[in-house]
């Protein structure tokens, strides 16, 4: 299946990513819960991917500050969330 | 700048933040701003409308600077299957008026002229500033927040929470409970570019007026949601939200969902040719009157999206937003005026403010609608099919007689829901909306 392709979409945003310092952590795991396995789909940003060992990884450097992810696994802990340093993250162009 | 006492602190500087900010400051109290963004705006999304009511009560001659796109004059609500429409427009030359009662806007422009009005006012805004935590004093007072500049400390008299829809900052500090799945929608949004000649001819436009398309049905494949199409200037914002619960339990990806609404019969010819130059994605509070936090503490209030007012039935809130934010800004000039001090019993006054307006009446008068519609999907599904296959048998003209036409259509409606089911959504929905 194509669907479209979520790196195109982001391409369009502005960044000024943290380096080295992500906002977003997935704690270590042997088994993702089904929450956490939900933000495979769920993450507009598309950040989360599943590893060949069946765990979850996330790479925020796309990530729009929505929240979905902390909403979903509040219950779980298995996600840590923060809002990024002043400054950083993504920059509405329009918004 | 440490130990450098305000009168209040604002945190954030969107719709509430900046109403709460500006009132404080034009009446002379000593205000400090804080917005994690490079510029307000740069972290907030919205469709968007500006509702004049809200603001001309906190900048009554804004049209003179504001950045607006268009004023509205057609509503369209569309109730939409795999390849139709049903809608229902409302189009007025009445709302082609002297101060038009509502514009789409692009929020981070609006929101850098809304700052300039509050620094104009006095306020003290610091940007690229994110609160970490709220401070309190040994009796569970709030009397300032740290931020990550350094672990500063600011203090005032009290903190206005205007801190959007993930309010980390509250949660954090145990004044409210964190956002249920079924309680918050993300949505995701386009912008489209086309040149304004486009627009206008497009959808039948001159000079300033806009139009507004909200629709819902199987564009959002079961799940609790809307979409929606505005028109600016030169560009059409595009977008779609469901429920983070039901985007999770249906593992559907959001872009593709929108991108199957772009693609829609009725929705391709208006962005053809389109440029998409940025794709955003928000949370909406929309959980309604029973999701509505504790809004007053000792030295603290909520305000805007943290304070979870938004009508999900009428799309609006940042008119409640702006609103929530002025009752708050003028509870605590009110107090000051009268040399009381911001506790919990007298910023209650702020709660009695917002059960008089319309912010409050409304929610609670649309109480029972997001439980509804959780409860009850179909509404948003089956109705839309079942008015489309309606309208589809009594307008194709076939050979059949009209009565017959009627009994299919009768058929339908007894197949999908049954007489006893139509009888039940009406009695159910009158009980939610009444």
């Amino acid at each position: 299946m194509t669907g479209p392709r979520i790196e195109e979409k982001l391409f369009q945003n502005r960044y000024l990513v943290d380096a080295g310092r992500p906002h977003i952590k997935v704690r270590a795991h042997v088994t993702p819960s089904a929450a956490l396995a939900s933000l495979v789909d769920a993450c507009p940003a598309g950040c989360y991917a599943e590893t060949d060992k069946g765990t979850i990884e996330i790479v925020a450097d796309g990530c729009m500050e929505c929240g979905t992810c902390r909403v979903l696994t509040q219950h779980t802990g298995e996600v840590e969330w923060d809002y990024p340093r002043g400054g950083f993250g993504v920059l509405f162009k329009f918004g | 700048m440490e130990q450098e006492r305000f009168d209040a602190i604002v945190v954030g500087a969107g719709p509430s933040g900046n109403a709460a900010a500006y009132t404080m400051a034009k009446a002379g109290l000593k205000v400090l701003q804080l917005e994690r963004g490079e510029y307000p705006g740069s972290k907030n999304v919205q469709g968007a409308i500006l509702y004049a009511d809200a603001l001309e009560k906190i900048i009554p001659d804004f049209r003179e600077d504001a950045p607006l796109e268009r004023h509205v004059i057609e509503q369209r609500v569309w109730m939409m299957d795999d390849a139709s429409h049903t809608g229902m427009h409302y189009r007025s030359d009445s709302f082609n008026e002297e101060k038009p009662n509502r514009y789409t806007i692009i929020r981070s422009q609006f929101d850098r002229w809304f700052s300039s009005k509050v620094r104009e006012a006095g306020a003290t805004l610091l940007c690229e500033t994110t609160v970490t935590e709220l401070l309190k004093d040994t009796k569970g007072r709030v009397i300032g927040v740290r931020t990550d500049r350094s672990g500063d400390t600011l203090l005032a008299d009290v903190v206005v929470l205007a801190e959007g829809v993930n309010g980390l900052i509250g949660q954090r500090a145990g004044l409210r409970k964190e956002l249920k799945p079924d309680h918050v929608a993300l949505a995701v949004k386009e912008m489209h570019f086309l040149p304004q000649d486009v627009v206008e001819s497009r959808f039948n436009l001159k000079g300033d007026e806009g139009v507004v398309i909200e629709a819902m049905g199987t564009i959002t494949q079961g799940m609790t949601g809307t979409a929606f199409l505005y028109t600016n200037r030169e560009s059409i914002s595009v977008g779609i939200g469901c429920l983070v619960g039901d985007f999770a339990e249906k593992r559907v990806k959001p872009y593709v969902l929108l991108d199957a609404f772009k693609n829609h019969p009725s929705i391709r010819p208006l962005l053809e040719g389109s440029e998409i130059r940025e794709y955003v994605a928000h949370l909406i509070p929309e959980g309604g009157y029973h999701a509505i936090p504790k809004l007053t503490g000792d030295g603290w209030l909520v305000a805007g999206d943290a304070g979870h007012f938004v009508n999900a039935v009428h799309r609006e809130g940042s008119n409640l937003a702006m609103t929530s934010g002025r009752l708050a800004g003028e509870t605590i000039v009110w107090l000051k005026r009268r040399h009381e001090d911001c506790t919990a019993a007298n910023l209650a006054e702020y709660d009695r403010r917002l059960g008089e307006s319309f912010v409050m009446k409304d929610m609670k008068k649309y109480r029972g609608i997001p439980g509804l519609l959780h409860r009850n999907r179909h509404f948003l599904d089956v109705y839309p099919r079942m008015i489309s296959r309606a309208a589809q048998i009594w307008f194709r003209v076939d050979g059949t007689d009209k009565r017959s036409k009627e009994g299919q259509i009768l058929g339908d409606l007894r197949k999908t829901r049954g007489i006893r089911g139509l009888v039940g959504d009406a009695f159910k929905l009158a009980r939610a909306w009444r």
